[in-house]
């Protein structure tokens, strides 16, 4: 598939303000965080992450003065249900900026704090949805898939509600939560290897059995139904990806998990906080990376009327 | 809507006969004709007579090379020895099958449910799939869902060329597909013989049939009954309407590889299941 940097933009950077305002709604719910530290900025920060990555999102349409009418097609489209919820999210969000604008921080906060979480799960939940209901690209139906889009959510916005605990609350941390982040680090590297390998091993599907004439004998290509490059091949007959993934992937793993879970490793017993948002950067940077990486190896089902591959 | 409509009793859609197609590009380029100048026109295309035209075309024609036992096998052609010992002369050239390509308008697709705004839909009257220009948002999913390529982009408007801004531009940035020529089909200005869509009428070699594959009477149903006519990917569980006929095996008995039998009666099958088990088959195919 070809790697469409709205979409990359809009999974990766609303990816991390979803996993930035679960967090943030959770620790509201349990009451662990600290007040002191205020919630308006990270709150807002998420905002920030969110609305980029969504207004991304609609650089990808062709007709993005529409947009609103994907919000009618929720029984069936995941794409419907993302749009949908990525909406009502915005409503807890509102409301734990007011409650704490006025100084309400007892239950009502962590009401709106839980209503947070659920909200922001729910809608990388269908993020990851539109890509697992499409049965054309088989690596997306990977089962890793569903998990590692969550995974990245929590971490990427986890190490930066980590960086903005670590400078600004008055009380030292404990270190019970950067070291939760550094386990999901090490469990999402490992998880997106078990889907790298996974995606490797499937079988691509051939030119034969495409046009339904295996039965006759080896089928190749002889001539191409145009001359020039069509949308089919432009979008989904992209190979480039495939040349560098094995330099590709190491350094999305790298920056996404590798630097994060040395720096948190080597940062705490020292103090050394100012770190953290220089992880939380690394850790995009690799996210952005490991996106274009799901987009352009993927494989789709209509390749196999145009390849030229051995049988 | 995006949700399925209950299965028609009728089911429009083409046979399209892979022995004796000739590749010849008619269908695709009648198609191209009507579908830019008739009542769902134009079919904007970018740069159409620069170095690199881009555009919409609803069919598409592949050309495949096959080699099998008897037809350009190259392993047969190195062992002259083998060759020698076979008394039966062989024809050496391998088989070329041409294989025009172009929606199916299956009767379960995802391109219709995945759609975000209820612009691709099937109609329950006749089940011919189409987009609603008007609703379509671009987004290109349905484009994505469906596994034969049925569907193209035009191109959104902010990319399309000046020289194009005087032609009607609705459509820049919407997904197109093929109508199965809905608007002859139906069309009583039209000649009743000539209510056929486009490619049908075009092919010099008459390898294009449309019809009713939901009656079974129907000429496309008996010759797809006759000739093991079969559903491209029914793994897929789209449960394409459009048929496909084999080419035949070659006078002399060769290039005649058994159809995977398998294959064909999976696709009638979920044809015919009744509706809670076509759910949970669905269901279950996730």
């Amino acid at each position: 598939m070809r790697p469409a940097l709205p979409v990359i933009f809009f999974t990766v950077l609303s990816g991390a303000g979803y996993g930035l305002w679960c967090l943030l709604g959770l620790a509201l719910a349990a009451g662990i965080y600290p007040l002191a530290a205020g919630i308006l900025v990270p709150l807002a920060f998420g905002f920030v992450l969110v609305t980029a990555g969504l207004m991304a999102s609609t650089a990808h349409l062709g007709r993005p003065g529409r947009a609103w009418r994907a919000l009618s097609q929720w029984s069936s489209s995941w794409l419907s249900r993302e749009g949908i919820a990525s909406l009502v999210t915005y409503l807890p969000m509102l409301a734990i900026g007011w409650l704490s604008h006025e100084g309400h921080e007892g239950w009502s906060i962590q009401v709106a704090g839980a209503w947070l979480a659920l909200c922001s799960l729910a809608t990388v939940v269908c993020t990851a949805n539109i890509y697992r209901s499409l049965k054309t690209i088989r690596a997306w139906r990977e089962p890793q898939v569903l998990p590692l889009y969550l995974g990245f959510a929590l971490l990427s916005g986890g190490l930066w509600l980590w960086a903005w605990l670590a400078l600004a609350s008055p009380r030292p941390m404990g270190l019970a939560f950067p070291l939760a982040l550094l386990g999901l680090a090490v469990l999402a590297a490992m998880t997106k290897v078990a889907y790298w390998k996974a995606a490797d091993r499937a079988p691509i599907s051939t030119t034969g059995h495409a046009i339904g004439l295996q039965h006759l004998g080896r089928i190749r290509p002889w001539e191409g139904p145009s001359s020039e490059e069509t949308y089919l091949t432009r979008e989904m007959v992209f190979v480039l990806a495939r040349k560098h993934s094995a330099r590709l992937r190491k350094i999305a793993i790298i920056l996404f998990a590798a630097l994060p879970v040395i720096g948190i490793a080597v940062a705490l017993p020292y103090g050394a906080l100012w770190i953290a948002p220089v992880l939380a950067i690394l850790c995009l940077a690799g996210l952005f990376v490991e996106r274009w990486l799901f987009f352009a190896e993927a494989r789709h089902a209509v390749a196999a009327f145009f390849s030229r591959q051995p049988i | 809507m995006t949700a399925l409509p209950p299965p028609a009793r009728k089911k429009l859609g083409l046979v399209i006969d892979l022995d004796i197609c000739v590749g010849c590009h008619a269908c695709a380029v009648a198609c191209k004709e009507w579908n830019d100048g008739g009542a769902m026109g134009p079919l904007p295309d970018d740069d159409p007579y620069g170095a690199e035209p881009h555009g919409v075309w609803f069919n598409r024609v592949h050309s495949y090379e096959v080699q099998g036992p008897g037809n350009g096998d190259r392993g047969r052609l190195a062992k002259a020895d083998t060759l020698r010992a076979d008394p039966v002369p062989r024809p050496q050239s391998p088989q070329m099958v041409h294989f025009p390509r172009s929606c199916l308008h299956c009767e379960t697709p995802d391109c219709v449910t995945v759609c975000p705004t209820g612009a691709s839909y099937k109609r329950a009257e006749d089940g011919i799939v189409l987009v609603d220009e008007d609703k379509c948002i671009g987004c290109q999913l349905c484009a994505w869902a469906c596994p034969y390529g049925a569907r193209e982009i035009a191109l959104p408007p902010a990319k399309a060329r000046a020289s194009d801004a005087g032609r009607k531009d609705s459509k820049r940035g919407t997904m197109q597909k093929c109508t199965l020529c809905v608007d002859r089909i139906y069309n009583e200005t039209l000649d009743e013989r000539d209510r056929e869509p486009a490619c049908v009428m075009a092919c010099p070699t008459r390898a294009r049939m449309f019809g009713d594959f939901g009656d079974p009477d129907s000429e496309v149903s008996r010759v797809v009954a006759e000739r093991d006519g079969y559903a491209l990917m029914p793994e897929f569980g789209y449960a394409p309407v459009n048929r496909y006929l084999p080419p035949r095996p070659r006078q002399d008995g060769s290039c005649a590889g058994s159809p995977s039998a398998s294959l064909a009666e999976e696709a009638v099958e979920s044809d015919r299941l009744p509706p809670l088990l076509r759910w949970l088959d669905k269901a279950l195919s996730r």
